[in-house]
């Protein structure tokens, strides 16, 4: 898949009070494009590979933000009582922030399909293909996106990787980088990081070394 | 009534002698793409836009109450009856989650059921659960302009102070100097998405999407102040996919939509120095444009 856009941010988990964003595109955002073009509980997705295709370049955007989340408990009291008073009011809970995000990406990822489920294991093809079916007609259960869901993805099915355009030539060490969260403990998830290692801007994950 | 079809739309508006979206950053000069001298509108202003014309239009009352409100709109700690209607069979006819989230997932639904905008755009509940938020079906992009911006500076004077003692410093004098920003003239264009299966999850239907249209249409005669100028919504496009997964790629559907500055015009000052082109030729099987503006 190609995904691109005018901006990204793939929050760093260390600074998301004041969003900045990793260099590349994390194997978690990659994971959840392939998701929003199909996913079911039978697969799971596999990130394998990304590729930079486009110079890494910044931009910094300030905006005004709530402080709060809802509450449930709030909600809970609302119903039950049948009035309440749940709305958030900007003026009085006002945060500005600064996030610097990537503008003008584009990466090529690459993911494998695998089966978890009985039915899936049984017949992988049709998975495949439903996907392969989707991404070519540009159909999504929800539009992609590149980090944050204003900074919509253009997303193109690659065909012949070999034909395509390469990815930019520059090897860096993008130090550790979050791989993925893992929801074994669905009321838990805990995070997962590896060594980002990009060579002649691609990033091999079937190398990358997962610690938790 | 669900939504059964994907919606990819564009909006196209204008600002004249106003500013569109201060950037907090700069001193709320008009927000701009250093690179490249495009204006920017951050998706969340366009939200705040809607949510503001909902909750005038409907009164803020449920199921059309509108959950982050300006408190400019409404100071006043009122206490609403929150009759919700039907979210009692919601709340019966639940399926239950793994863990805790059972509670969470009703609270959550009865959320959606009350509030507009949580039901559209989402919101996050403090849960500690990690699946306590809600997504919503619309999904917005900043808006950027067609052609790059220039921002202007006023300097404007008032002939009273706030405070005494600003009267004193100035030895009765009583005039300051302000200051405000202003981009001349801009056409901006926006992008937006409508997921049907995240619709379903939040309970946001057909009418809730022509209340969207409406809002997106209109949200800037109710948005009058004296920072923004003259704004308006010049073009609402939006592409109706037949099937829920939809019938072809957005980006290509956008791109048939190209608003261009006339050649003959050096400096545009109006909307009548641009031209929208529409190509309607061919269009993807299953894809309607309705041109809502």
């Amino acid at each position: 898949m190609e995904v691109a856009g005018d901006f990204a941010c793939f929050t760093r988990p260390e600074m998301k009070v004041e969003r900045v964003s990793y260099d590349v595109m994390t194997p978690s955002a990659a994971r959840s494009v392939f998701e929003a073009i199909l996913w079911k509980p039978a697969i799971r997705w596999e990130v394998k590979r990304i590729e930079v295709l486009k110079p890494i370049r910044w931009i910094s955007v300030r905006r005004n933000e709530v402080a709060s989340k809802a509450s449930v408990r709030n909600a809970q009291t609302a119903m039950s009582a049948g009035k309440g008073n749940l709305a958030l009011y900007v003026e009085e809970d006002r945060q500005q922030r600064a996030g610097l995000f990537l503008r003008d990406v584009a990466y090529r990822i690459h993911a494998e399909l695998v089966p978890v489920g009985d039915d899936a294991r049984s017949n992988p093809a049709k998975y495949r293909e439903m996907f392969q079916r989707r991404a070519e007609k540009g159909q999504c259960v929800n539009q992609p996106y590149l980090g944050c869901r204003e900074f919509a993805a253009r997303f193109r099915l690659v065909d012949q990787p070999g034909d395509e355009a390469p990815a930019i030539d520059e090897t860096r060490d993008l130090g550790w980088m979050l791989f993925d969260m893992d929801f074994t403990a669905v009321n838990d998830p805990k995070p997962q990081f590896f060594r980002a290692d990009m060579q002649h801007g691609v990033i091999d994950l079937t190398k990358a070394q997962v610690m938790g | 009534m669900s939504l059964n079809n994907r919606y990819d739309f564009v909006l196209v508006f204008d600002v004249r002698d106003g500013n569109p979206n201060g950037d907090p950053d700069a001193g709320n000069l008009p927000r701009l793409d250093a690179e490249s001298g495009h204006g920017l509108v951050t998706d969340v202003s366009l939200k705040r836009k809607v949510r503001n014309f909902v909750g005038l239009v409907k009164g803020e009352t449920p199921p059309f109450d509108i959950y982050v409100k300006e408190k400019a709109v409404l100071n006043q700690t009122h206490e609403k009856a929150y009759v919700a209607v039907g979210a009692e069979e919601e709340l019966k006819g639940d399926k239950k989650r793994k863990g805790s989230g059972d509670t969470v997932d009703k609270a959550r639904q009865w959320m959606c059921a009350n509030f507009f905008d949580v039901r559209t755009f989402g919101a996050v509940m403090s849960t500690g659960v990690n699946c306590g938020q809600v997504r919503g079906p619309v999904q917005l992009t900043f808006a950027r302009s067609v052609d790059p911006v220039i921002a202007q500076e006023h300097s404007i004077t008032r002939m009273a102070v706030a405070t005494e003692a600003e009267a004193e410093k100035q030895q009765g004098d009583n005039r300051t100097m302000g200051r405000k920003h202003t981009v001349p003239y801009g056409v901006y264009v926006a992008h937006g998405f409508v997921s049907s299966f995240l619709a379903k999850q939040t309970g946001f239907s057909e009418f809730d999407l022509d209340l969207l249209w409406q809002a997106l249409e209109h949200m800037f005669e109710h948005d009058r102040s004296a920072a923004r100028g003259e704004m308006a919504t010049r073009g609402l496009y939006v592409f109706k996919h037949d099937s829920e997964l939809g019938n072809a790629h957005a980006h290509a559907l956008f791109d048939r939509i190209k608003v261009a500055r006339k050649a003959e015009v050096d400096v545009a000052r109006s909307f009548a120095d641009y031209e929208v082109a529409i190509d309607e030729a061919n269009l993807p099987s299953g894809v309607t444009l309705i041109k809502r503006v």
